[in-house]
Parts: structure tokens; C-alpha cells; sequence
């Protein structure tokens, strides 16, 4: 087994996801037998190989930074429309502290 | 007038004859698109007001003698994860299905400023998370060619109304193959420019290295001409390219004689005989038009879906972080505190093929694992783009399937996801490395499932992958 159910709910934690016993069953399953896949990638020798974060092309080193200048985006009314609990121009949450 | 058999030249032609004004057109559009709609699903919601305005204003254009723009009039559709201001913008989520975009996407207002009238909003895998577009919370989408198959995924909708014609051309994304298979399966153009080329402004995020925006067509000349007005720097996209957008249409002269083409042979292992047939039919159709064919090797291709399972799952488990309850209308009643509200609602509005990426991607950057996966799969991209690179130096292009097997019936691989990942073979390397590359339609197996061979060219080589597309098109396709 690559992972358990127990590193399963671990892992869904730091997602922040809930899942039921049965899909944390299921996850187990799905993940291990792709995470078994993923194995093939040490068969390869990268050793030297430079980790490509993005797709690069020929440009200019400094062809995508705008000038720093202020500018208006979205106002806090169309930001706060499909707030599913909005409250006087905020988010509204939970409580995250006892009084 | 034939609807379901426009093209943005016979929109055009019409409109200047006066056989129909857009706003007729619109409105008969709308009409036989929302009547045909019940057959795929694959429309998830109309937005007949925009579309009405829209043509007034190229009815007003026309009237006052002024140039209307290349899509005038011309019906389109948009992915449901593109956002339409004012228009519901699901992603094919619960967890959005009352989510109404606040702003549009750069390539929604460049498709409207050029004339173009959207119809709708096409479904989609979650978040355009799949390869069948059955990932979707509201419903699959049947492929209009058979209709006990699927259409494709992720762009399942997109692809499925330019087939059905309830659409002239759409708007669809691709991450890994999202464009091309569907419109490999649907018997559609579908295009993916290069990364960058098109602006990812109002695409909602799902691995932001990956991500494209791409149109669908019946021809190549239709998604080169709707790729023209997409492309181009944006400023509200830091990763969009400065280069110049060609004049595709003056690239697509038919000449395409001592076009180097290579053919990779990792991808014609482990294809179905009648799809690997069609292939070897077109790549003969194209050696009689006076292509040089040679065989190549990228030979990385075998890690290509490890690596894209790791980088894309990682980026979107990072992506998906926001839907968290607090901003985008989804929230589950009562959690006691805030970490539970974060936790049910997400537990609650995601699919089950989201929470496994969000899991895979949430593993694959834990704490100990980064070296051994992400950075490990950063590595082995690099090996996939400079097996292209290494190719390119070679041949012009490359054609290749685009999928091991046509539509499958649907359900048939929703229960095992490493077989639905498999299935991507073809389409991942090309996304990997950024590169241009395009489904085109080569024919029909016995059963008439329709196949597309992919075409892959040079980084802004779009001129390049659009002449041979369109000679190859134009010389009756495989059968030339």
C-alpha cells in the first residue's frame, strides 16, 4: 500500500475536506493505485535536469512586469454579490474565538 | 435558413444580403439551440437577453455602414468555467450553481467586441476536471453523433453544440487534452494555442500552468479566424504572450509541399487498429499533398501522465482552496466553527473527481513529498519539452492520434480513474510543454464514431499547424 486510510484522512485535513468513512475508504484505493503509477516517474535519471515551473519562450526578461501604479478593480458591492453571507460591506464567518 | 450547418463566412454573406438581420438570426438560433438542447445537455443555461444585445449591436453597425467585426452575427457558445458577467458561471459545480460572474473573461470580450452573439453556457466536467464530461454535477453530456456515448471531456458541451449546430463555433479550455479530445470525439476543429497565447483572464483556475482557452469549429478556417480575436497580450494576464497575432487566414494557402512532418512512434503503440487505421489513412492524404513523413521519438512520452497527474492536481488543489464557503455563494448550514464550515461545505459541494485531485495534489505537496513528486514531475516536463524541442529542430510538425480509442459508451471507465486518466495519453505531452496543437477530423470508424488527428507544431507556429490543418481539410480530409 502507498497510503492509508489513516494518511488519507491526515491529508483531508490539510485539504480541509470532509469526507465520509466511505469515501475515505474509496480515496485509499484510487490514490494508491495511481500514486503506484506515479512510481514509474524514478525510473527516470533527472539528475541536472532544471525543474520547469512554466512554459518558456523567447522573451524579454522583463516583458510581463507593468509599471507599479495604483488602479481600481472590482468595487466591494459586485465583490460581495455572491457572498452567501454578506454583512454591512464585509464576509461574514463562523466565530473563530470564544468570548 | 440551415442553422445547424453556419459557418462564420455563410453568417456573413447573409448578413450582407440581407436574408436575415443578426438579431433574426439570433433569435432562430436561440430557438432551435434551446429546442435541441434536451437531446446532450449540452447547454447549461441560455443568456437570450446578452445574445439579442449583442446582435443589436451588429444590426446598428451594419445599418450605419460600419465594419461589424469577423464574427458578426455569429452564434457562439462558452464553457460554463469562462466567466460571463451578469450570466451564471457554474464550472459544472454545486458548489457554483448560483454563482453569477461579476466580470467578463478578456476572451469573452474579445469574441463580442468582433461581432460575435454567445448563445450560452456549455457544460463541463467539474472545474474541467475529466475526460467525459460525466463529472459534471448537473448531468453528463451525450455525444450528438451517438448519443449512448460521451461526448469527450472536459469540454464535452463545447464541442457537442458545434457538432449538434446549436452553435456555430464556442469557446472550450484545455489542461491536458480538454479541447481535443472532445473534438476528437465529436467530430469537430478543436484548438489549443500555445500557453500563453490567449489571455487566461476569467478562466476559472484549475492548473494555472497548464490552462488554455481554445475555440471549437466545423473547419479550421472558422477556429483559426475565432483564435484571432481571442489572441493577444493582456495586461490583466501576466503570462500572456507580447507576440503578434498572424493573420491566420493568410497562412492557409493550401501550399503545403516539403512540410517536414514527424511522426512520434510512442504514440502509435497501444492504439485501437480502426483509430490507428484513420491515422495512417490521413498521414497518406498528406504525403500525397507533398509532405516529407519521417518517424521520430519523444521518448519521455511514457512519463508524461505520472507528471501531469502530479503538477495538474498539485496546482489545483492550490486553485481550489478559495471554495471554501466564505466567498463564492456555496456555504452548508450550521458548522459550529470556522475550520468546520471550510470543511463541510467543501465536503458537501465537491464531486468525487475533484476531491481526488484536491487529495492527490494535497499529498503530492505534503510535508516530505515535494522532492519526491512535485519537484520530480517539474523535472520530468522539463525532459518532455525538450524531447519537443529536440523534434522541432527536425520537423516541422507532428500529427499523432489524439485519442487511443473514439467515445466511449458512458459509464463505461467512470469507475476506475486511472484508466480515465490513460486515456489522455496523446493530449498531455503537448500541454506539458506549451506548444500549439489541434484535434482535426480524419474520419469515422465502422461503427461512425468519429476520429481527429492531432496536429502539433512550434511554439506560436499556430500559421504552421492551420496550413497543414486546412490543406488537409480542403483536400477532402483523409479520403483526399
Amino acid at each position: 500500500m502507498k497510503i492509508t486510510e489513516q494518511e488519507v484522512r491526515y491529508v483531508a485535513d490539510l485539504a480541509n475536506l470532509k469526507l465520509t468513512e466511505e469515501e475515505a475508504r474509496r480515496m485509499a484505493a484510487d490514490l494508491d493505485g495511481i500514486l503506484t503509477h506515479i512510481d514509474k516517474l524514478n525510473e527516470l535519471d533527472t539528475t541536472g535536469v532544471e525543474p520547469m515551473a512554466q512554459v518558456l519562450y523567447e522573451a524579454e526578461e522583463t516583458a510581463t512586469l507593468r509599471e507599479d501604479v495604483e488602479r481600481r478593480t472590482m468595487d466591494p458591492q459586485a465583490a460581495l454579490a455572491n457572498a452567501p453571507q454578506p454583512g454591512a460591506g464585509h464576509f461574514k464567518i463562523p466565530k473563530v474565538f470564544e468570548r | 435558413m440551415d442553422i445547424a450547418s453556419l459557418t462564420i463566412d455563410s453568417v456573413r454573406s447573409g448578413l450582407n444580403q440581407r436574408q436575415f438581420s443578426a438579431r433574426e438570426l439570433a433569435a432562430e438560433a436561440l430557438r432551435f439551440a434551446e429546442a435541441g438542447n434536451p437531446r446532450t445537455n449540452a447547454y447549461l443555461h441560455f443568456c437570450p437577453e446578452r445574445a439579442i444585445e449583442a446582435a443589436r449591436t451588429v444590426d446598428e453597425k451594419l445599418a450605419r455602414g460600419e465594419d461589424p467585426g469577423p464574427l458578426a452575427g455569429v452564434p457562439v457558445a462558452v464553457k460554463d468555467v469562462i466567466l460571463t458577467k451578469g450570466v451564471r458561471t457554474t464550472c459544472g459545480s454545486k458548489l457554483l450553481a448560483n454563482y453569477i460572474a461579476p466580470y467578463d473573461a478578456t476572451a469573452v470580450i474579445r469574441l463580442e467586441r468582433a461581432g460575435g452573439v454567445i448563445l450560452g453556457k456549455t457544460n463541463c466536467d467539474e472545474f474541467a476536471m475529466g475526460s467525459s464530461t460525466e463529472n459534471s454535477a448537473f448531468g453528463p453530456v451525450r455525444n450528438p453523433v451517438a448519443l449512448d456515448r460521451v461526448p469527450g471531456g472536459s469540454s464535452g458541451g463545447s464541442a457537442a453544440v458545434v457538432a449538434q449546430g446549436t452553435a456555430v463555433a464556442s469557446l472550450g479550455s484545455d489542461t491536458g487534452g480538454s479541447i481535443r479530445q472532445p473534438a476528437s470525439f465529436c467530430g469537430v476543429v478543436g484548438v489549443t494555442p500555445t500557453y500563453g497565447r490567449v489571455s487566461r483572464y476569467g478562466l476559472t483556475a484549475f492548473a494555472s500552468s497548464l490552462d488554455h482557452i481554445g475555440p471549437f469549429a466545423r473547419n479550421v478556417r472558422d477556429a483559426a479566424t475565432l483564435l484571432e480575436v481571442i489572441a493577444g497580450r493582456d495586461e490583466m494576464d501576466s503570462t500572456s504572450a507580447f507576440a503578434p497575432v498572424p493573420r491566420y487566414a493568410e497562412a492557409m494557402n493550401g501550399d503545403v509541399r516539403g512540410v517536414k512532418i514527424g511522426l512520434p512512434k510512442e504514440y502509435f503503440q497501444g492504439l485501437e487498429s480502426e483509430s490507428g487505421d484513420l491515422i495512417s489513412r490521413a498521414i497518406g492524404a498528406l504525403e500525397k499533398l507533398g509532405c516529407q513523413v519521417r518517424e521520430i521519438s519523444l521518448p519521455a512520452t511514457d512519463y508524461a501522465i505520472a507528471c501531469y497527474y502530479i503538477i495538474c492536481t498539485a496546482e489545483a488543489s492550490s486553485n481550489l482552496a478559495r471554495y471554501d464557503g466564505v466567498r463564492y455563494t456555496f456555504r452548508t448550514a450550521e458548522s459550529a466553527t470556522l475550520a468546520d464550515m471550510y470543511r463541510n461545505t467543501r465536503g458537501e459541494g465537491f464531486g468525487a473527481e475533484c476531491k481526488r485531485r484536491i487529495m492527490l495534489g494535497t499529498y503530492v505537496l505534503s510535508a516530505g513529498y515535494y522532492d519526491a513528486y512535485y519537484l520530480k514531475a517539474q523535472k520530468v516536463r522539463a525532459l518532455i519539452a525538450r524531447d519537443f524541442a529536440a523534434a522541432f529542430q527536425e520537423v516541422d510538425a507532428i500529427v499523432a492520434p489524439v485519442s487511443p480509442f473514439p467515445a466511449f459508451r458512458l459509464g463505461e471507465k467512470l469507475d476506475d480513474p486511472l484508466q480515465m486518466y490513460l486515456s489522455d495519453i496523446y493530449t498531455i505531452t503537448g500541454s506539458l510543454a506549451g506548444i500549439p496543437c489541434m484535434s482535426v477530423p480524419c474520419g469515422a470508424t465502422a461503427e461512425g464514431l468519429p476520429v481527429g488527428m492531432q496536429i502539433l507544431t512550434r511554439h506560436f507556429d499556430e500559421p504552421g499547424m492551420f496550413r497543414l490543418a486546412d490543406a488537409f481539410e480542403r483536400a477532402g480530409g483523409a479520403d483526399g
